[in-house]
């Protein structure tokens, strides 16, 4: 692989219910983190991305707001959405950048405050989350559209309730561990079983996907901090180079979706382009983040990044095989269901974890074995949009 | 004009393709063929992304395809709470054409593969859509 574009600086903010403070406030956490991990100081950084989707924020044409905020005017700055895999599309474009020779140095933000907008607002924009010319119409909001693809999987492929539920067993074991993620309690089997009255997880919201299928709304920031070989060498001890990188579309109407029982297509699309730039396999990859926004997504990502046939994902679980100890650890640091789901800031999160994993630095959520490959799955929409980064040491 | 009065709640007003609401109306769930290379589109598009055309014609979609595949609300966005439950699901005509909308059956009825009928449907308010039910 070549070593071109490392990872210098990493920094996340706590994921939380209701931050109190602006949105330029929220970012600096997670830059303050990032600058002060890579041992840099603002003036190093020459351009800037921020990645966040805009129905949720209130400040119109966030970049610049930000960028001086963070002190980093006047250096260009950017903009890129891809909703909740923005901050992924954000470190592709400044990766792009970098190997471009255009910058040396490029800071990732990504930021949502959810809670900016009232719960009625929040209501009436996750009708309008896909396509509102042909599909809200009809009362569509994100969990149904998953809901749609778990029905696929149980009725062709065999998946059962249970397995969703012990995709959500595993993140909160690793949740509970995770000071930052804003769901740390544990959660039992009898917290799905529909027979139990106290029974927190069963509530049916768009069946099969029930209360504890999804993960919860939160406030967060994330911050990647991208260099070129020569500053990656200057500054940092242990840079994490960008070993591939893919990303795919697909159509939004779920009219034009291939079989939905083989998944999201832009997951095995981003991640075939991703595995050949690197020159690796699936079974290369000693850790993954991927992205969980519901139980079933995780169990599609592992079919679609080749950790599993296809239709066969749920053996991972059945197995515990994506459990830290297993043969394929993913989400151990609670994935979106347990940390929470700060849109922009999501795959910056996940860049995070396993940066942390590939320098042995993740404290309790570490994976044994010294991992040195590490992969991020991050998806945009019900895939509308799909990025799968891989990282090595 | 006129898409506002498509399905439960519209949120486009203006499209090219609003004929659609029109042919709902005399009963016909319609989509696109480009008149120039013949490519089909459902839902219906003005434009045609195969051959970048703008010619195009409506044809009517096939009565009956099979439920792909379903899911039964029982939350909803904001102006559908009323609805709640309610099913949505995916059907396939098995030509190449697709087609998402309700689904009029009580929950416990639908099964992946199930046989179904496409039909148009007017709300009481006025709102004109289509739905699949049980063959």
């Amino acid at each position: 692989m070549e070593k071109d574009v490392a990872v210098i600086g990493v920094g996340q903010t706590y994921f939380v219910r209701g931050y109190e403070g602006s949105i330029r406030e929220l970012a600096f956490e997670a830059f303050r983190e990032a600058v002060q991990d890579a041992g840099i100081t603002s003036k190093d950084i020459d351009a800037s991305v921020f990645c966040s989707a805009p129905e949720y924020d209130k400040q119109r044409s966030p970049a610049g707001v930000l960028a001086e905020y963070l002190g980093l005017i006047p250096q260009p700055t950017f903009y890129i959405e891809t909703v909740c895999s923005s901050s992924s599309s954000g470190v592709k474009v400044a990766y792009s950048m970098i190997k471009a020779g255009l910058h040396d140095m490029v800071v990732v933000l990504g930021f949502q405050k959810m809670s900016e907008i009232t719960s009625a607002e929040s209501q009436e924009r996750m009708g309008r989350g896909a396509d509102i010319q042909w599909e809200a119409p009809f009362g569509t909001m994100m969990p149904a559209y998953y809901a749609m693809y778990a029905q696929a999987y149980m009725a062709k492929n065999g998946l059962t309730h249970d397995d969703m539920r012990d995709v959500r067993l595993k993140s909160a074991s690793y949740g509970t561990v995770n000071e930052r993620a804003v769901y740390r309690k544990g959660v039992k089997a009898e917290d799905f079983d529909p027979k139990n009255p106290d029974a927190k997880m069963a509530g049916a919201v768009a069946w099969p996907i029930r209360v504890g299928d999804a993960c919860a709304n939160a406030d967060g920031a994330s911050c990647i901090i991208l260099a070129n070989k020569e500053k990656a060498k200057a500054f940092s001890k242990k840079p994490i180079w960008i070993m591939g990188i893919g990303a795919a579309s697909e159509a939004v109407n779920m009219a034009a979706r291939p079989d939905f029982s083989k998944g999201l297509s832009v997951g095995y699309k981003a991640a075939d382009q991703a595995y050949k730039m690197a020159g690796i396999t699936a079974k290369d990859v000693k850790v993954a983040e991927v992205h969980d926004c519901f139980t079933i997504a995780e169990l599609m990502a592992y079919e679609g990044l080749g950790f599993a046939p296809m239709g066969e994902g749920k053996q991972l679980i059945r197995e515990k095989a994506t459990y830290k100890e297993g043969r394929i650890p993913v989400n151990v640091d609670g994935g979106l269901l347990s940390k929470g789901h700060p849109i922009g800031a999501t795959g910056g999160s996940q860049i995070r974890t396993i940066v942390l994993q590939l320098r042995g630095e993740a404290g309790p959520m570490q994976v044994p074995g010294d991992p040195d490959i590490g992969l991020v799955h991050n998806v945009g929409g019900v895939g509308l949009y799909g990025n799968v980064t891989i990282f090595g040491r | 004009m006129g898409f506002e009065k498509f399905g439960r709640k519209s949120f486009t007003g203006m499209t090219k393709t609003a004929k659609f609401v029109d042919l709902l109306q005399e009963g016909k769930v319609e989509g696109t063929v480009c008149k120039q290379c013949g490519a089909k589109y459902f839902p219906p598009r003005a434009d045609c992304a195969a051959c970048l055309s703008k010619e195009m014609d409506w044809f009517e979609v096939p009565k009956k395809g099979k439920v792909e595949t379903f899911t039964t609300a029982y939350y909803a966005p904001f102006g559908f709470e009323k609805d709640c439950p309610y099913t949505m699901g995916v059907v396939d005509f098995g030509d190449g054409t697709k087609l998402f909308a309700r689904i009029a059956a009580k929950p416990e009825e639908v099964q992946v593969g199930m046989d179904v009928t496409v039909r148009t449907i007017t709300y009481e308010d006025g709102q004109v859509s289509f739905e699949m039910a049980k063959a």
